[in-house]
Order: C-alpha cells, then structure tokens, then sequence
C-alpha cells in the first residue's frame, strides 16, 4: 500500500465548537488514494517537542481533493495543530492503516461518539456514491450540543438520517448515543460502524456480536510511527496470545476480532 | 568545481556506500518504507530484532512521548527467526542495500542457535547482537552489563558467524568501556550504540505509570548528548570501528558522532517522526564534506578538535 509523505498546505480552518476544529489540507496524492476509515500522520509542529506525529483519522476528502481532519484541541500536539493559520504548511504522511470493509446488508447504522464522528463522514460519503440502494442511519453523541450541533447537521446534509445524544440533553436524546441503537428494532439487517471512545465501541460492538449484527469498529491507541515499524499500537486479539497493531492491521477491525474486556 | 564526496565506509567486511543505518526496531523490515524511502540508498538496513521464537510482546500502552523523546517497551515483539527468513527477508533480497539482522535471545545458547542459522542465509550481511536483554538463567542480569556475559555472548555469535558481527552495547551500566572492551576481546567486528536508557513516565491524574511495563526504553534527541558522549568515550577505547546511535535526527547530528569518532551511525527514532530522515541525512553529509573541500567521509571520523 503506498503512503506519501507530503508538506500540505491549510488550505482552511474552521470551528466547529468549543475547542473543535476541522482543516483541510492540500494533498492531492493522499487524497486521491485514501479509503474511507484510512489515517493520516501529522507533525503537528516542526522540531522535537512535540517529537512525535499525531495520528487522525481522514474525516473527509472534498471534490476537489483535500484531505480534512477534525480534532479537539485538548493535549499539546493538538493545542499547537489548533494554532495553525490557513497558508502555513504541515507535514502529513498517509494515507495509512485498514479502513472500512463494505456492508453486507443494505441497512448501515454509523455510531460515532465525540471526535470519532469524524471518520464516519468519508464513510458516509462513500456509500452514497457508491449507488448502492442502502439506508443510513448516523447516530451521533457528544457530551453536549456545543459540541455536537454543527457536526450533526453537516452530517444531515449529506443525505443521511441523523440521531443526537448528548450527555446533558442540550441536544436529542439525553444520555448515551449506545441506547439509539435500540431504535434499530429487532431488524437484524443493520451493518454497524463505531467510532468514538473506547467505552462506546466497546458497548455497541457488545450488543451487536449479541444480536448477530456484523459490526466493525475503529480504534484509537498511543502510537509513535503509524508504519507498523514502533509496534506501539498493540491492542489484544481475539485469537490467541497476540495482538493487533492499529495501524496496520486497522485501525478498522471487525468487532469480534478484539479481545474485549 | 567541487568533486561529488566519496561516503564510503566499513565495518568489519561490511562495505557499505555510506554511513547512514537505521536502528532496529525503528524500521520493521524496510518493506514497512518502501513507498517513502529510496532503500537502495541505504548504507544498511538493520532491521527489527529477531528471537528464535516469535514473540507477541507486552501488553499497551507500550509507548509514551516525553519531552524531545519517547519511552518504549514494545517488549521484543517479532515473528521470529524461521517466518523473518521465510516472509521477511525476500523483500530484502531484492533492494541492494546491505541487510543487517538484529538478534536477541534469553541465552548464551540462543544467540549461538541464530547465528548459525543466519551462517547459512547469504542475503544476511552482519548480524548486530542485542546484549541489552537479560539472561534468563543468570537471574535476569543483562548480558549488557556484566562484561564477562557480554564476551560470552560475543564469541558464541563470533564461533557460529563468519561475516560482520556488531555488538549493540546498553547504555545503563556504570562504565560503559569495559563492556566495549570486553566485546572487543570476545572477537566483535565493531560495536554499537546506545540502545534506549531505561526511563518512566506518570500520569499523574490516574497515578498510574504510563507503560503497562512501568518502565521503558527512552530514545530521541533527548538522549542525544549521552550518547555521543558514551560514542566518544568507547571510540577512544577500542581499536574496532564504533556505530554511533542515539537521537540523530539530522545531517548536523550525524556528523558530530562521526567526528566523535563513529565509523557510521544508525537513526532510530527519527524515522517515526520524519520517516525521509535517513536520505536527508546522506545528502547532508554529503553538502557538508562539498562545502568544506573534503573529499571523503573518512576526513572527519574522529576528527573532533580539543
């Protein structure tokens, strides 16, 4: 699989939120061969300190071939990726990793919570292109509307059916986005996607091996290469002693591959 | 008109077009950057750090970012001896950069056992012994840090292998030219170093170590000037050519261990953050001897001024 080491220039940034921004990034080469669920590794400033990339996984790539990440300004990589001014250029490899495998039933159910929302729109966008008679579901948390409101409605706008939960109730359902997944009634035809934190996708990916719903999930780990070359990703197999890595053999894996615990 | 500088160096048999390693560990085995690294450039490959068995590994976290550097304790996960010479080792075959297989064991017995399998693999150029791991019937001591061990494990490899032999010396003893001493006596073509000090880190909100090991290995620019002095110190005690190792992220870097007196060097964690800093590295060398009117590389190994 090739990736590309490639200097981007923002091209534009925006906020989405309280600390939430989305910039989207000149690379053609990136974009042009990235799958939905794929990742990109960003040096989010030049220098040691930060010393390492941060990993973000493709939020979407626009018509014209941008490549777009979202992300929550909440450590020191971020803070300074947040800092960024359109014109400035980063340095970005990609696109890496496993994404999403198709669906093998025409009903698909997105489960994103926080800022793992953000690859479930190339996704989204994905299958509508694709042509294939499907419908789509996103369900969507947050710990509020601030944070949810302009991510809910722009994944609206691409034509799907939206669900909110947001843990104060200041948008759709008051609680955990996991209790929308009881709306999918008892229809077992539901292909499912979850990102977000690890205690979401571990409680969707529950509930659907349960119920007998493929379900696939993409997970988020510390890691310090995103070229399978560190080993650092390592997340506990369902098969045997071993592990994972989640830059290589995911970040999407299928939910029963993963030792849950 | 200044003359294209010849980069060319040796260790041991070794001949390589010039200086520039990557580290084990740092660059799984080289097929992982094939689509952003010209290969063929290389001086070497090391590559990932092979056992008899394979290994899974420790369990995560096994890795944190500290300032200017990282911990690690990825725990020597490998696919080990027969799978690497199976699955691993044809794509190295075929890239014309020297391969240089890097081999950890729990016994003086193991490390005889991949030597002399490696003996009969040609493809493999040298091997370069990971002494920093501890052995398992000496109470867990590292070989690494008791000099007799280290020139054990030494001409069990030395016995069993007739190309290159390169001995990867830790950092974490007290005196670190004995071990080099002792290598050196037990037959090694050259040494190398450092591999990562051992280091911590705590997440002071949960109170719990940020390795599930607790601790870890830690490399990057911030161990660069233990290293280099560590480079230095071994360069004037042994007659064997030195590898310099430890935070080299740039051209500028590399040279200071050369003229330090390494032979050559290996760049390990610079590859996760830029992973073109191995061919940035070579042109650097290279524009730095032009600019100086130096012909070759060998005018400035050792050729630090006091």
């Amino acid at each position: 699989m090739a990736a590309y080491q490639k200097t981007a220039t923002v091209s534009r940034r925006e906020t989405l939120g309280e600390d939430i921004f989305r910039l989207t990034l000149q690379a053609p080469e990136i974009a042009r061969h990235a799958q939905p669920g794929q990742f990109v590794m960003v040096k989010t400033v030049a220098g040691s300190d930060p010393l390492l990339r941060r990993p973000f996984s493709i939020h979407q790539i626009t018509d014209d071939d941008q490549v777009q990440i979202l992300f929550k300004a909440l450590g020191k990589g971020t803070r300074l990726l947040a800092g960024v001014a359109v014109g400035q250029s980063l340095d970005v490899v990609g696109p890496l990793g496993r994404g999403f495998s198709p669906p093998a039933t025409s009903h698909v159910c997105l489960v994103g919570g926080g800022m793992g929302i953000a690859p479930l729109f190339f996704w989204a966008s994905h299958l509508l292109r694709s042509g294939r008679p499907m419908e789509i579901l996103a369900l969507l948390g947050a710990r509020t509307r601030e944070e949810l409101a302009s991510l809910a409605s722009d994944m609206a706008q691409l034509g799907l059916s939206v669900r909110s939960a947001t843990d104060d109730g200041s948008l759709g359902h008051h609680g955990l986005v996991v209790d929308l997944l009881a709306d999918l009634g008892p229809e077992p035809g539901w292909s499912v996607y979850a990102c977000g934190p690890y205690p979401m996708m571990h409680a969707v990916a529950r509930q659907c091996m349960a119920s007998g719903r493929p379900c696939q999930v993409s997970l988020e780990t510390m890691m310090a290469c995103g070229l399978a070359a560190c080993l650092g990703c390592a997340v506990p197999s369902k098969a045997g002693a071993g592990y994972l890595h989640v830059c290589k053999e995911g970040p999407v894996f299928a939910a029963e591959d993963v030792a849950w615990p | 008109m200044a003359v294209i500088p010849d980069l060319r160096v040796r260790i041991g048999a070794l001949a390589m077009a010039n200086p520039v390693m990557t580290a084990s560990g740092t660059f799984g085995y080289g097929e992982e950057f094939a689509s952003l690294v010209n290969l063929a450039r290389l001086g070497a490959i090391v590559v990932k750090g092979i056992s008899l068995e394979p290994r899974a590994g420790n369990p995560p976290p096994r890795v944190a970012e500290t300032a200017c550097g990282m911990l690690n304790a990825i725990g020597l996960e490998n696919v080990g001896l027969e799978r690497f010479i199976a699955e691993k080792l044809p794509f190295l075959k075929g890239i014309h950069a020297p391969v240089v297989v890097n081999i950890l064991g729990d016994s003086i017995d193991d490390y005889q056992r991949l030597a002399s399998r490696l003996q009969m693999v040609p493809e493999v150029a040298a091997i370069e012994v990971n002494i920093s791991c501890p052995n398992v019937k000496h109470g867990g001591v590292a070989f690494g840090t008791d000099p007799a061990m280290a020139r054990a494990v030494t001409e069990a490899v030395r016995a069993a292998f007739d190309r290159t032999v390169l001995v990867k010396l830790s950092p974490n003893v007290t005196e670190i030219t004995e071990i080099a001493l002792a290598v050196e006596a037990g037959g090694a073509d050259a040494v190398s170093l450092i591999n990562t000090l051992l280091g911590m880190a705590i997440d002071i909100r949960t109170r719990r170590p940020r390795l599930a090991n607790i601790v870890g290995g830690l490399s990057g620019p911030a161990v660069k000037p233990v290293a280099l002095r560590m480079v230095w110190q071994v360069a004037r005690a042994v007659r064997i050519p030195v590898v310099g190792i430890g935070g080299i992220a740039t051209a500028e870097d590399a040279i200071e261990f050369l003229l330090a007196g390494a032979t050559a060097v290996q760049v390990g964690t610079a590859n996760f953050v830029n992973p073109r800093a191995t061919e940035e590295i070579i042109d650097g060398i290279a524009a730095y001897l032009q600019a100086g009117n130096m012909a070759s590389v060998q005018e400035i190994i050792g050729g630090l001024r006091s």
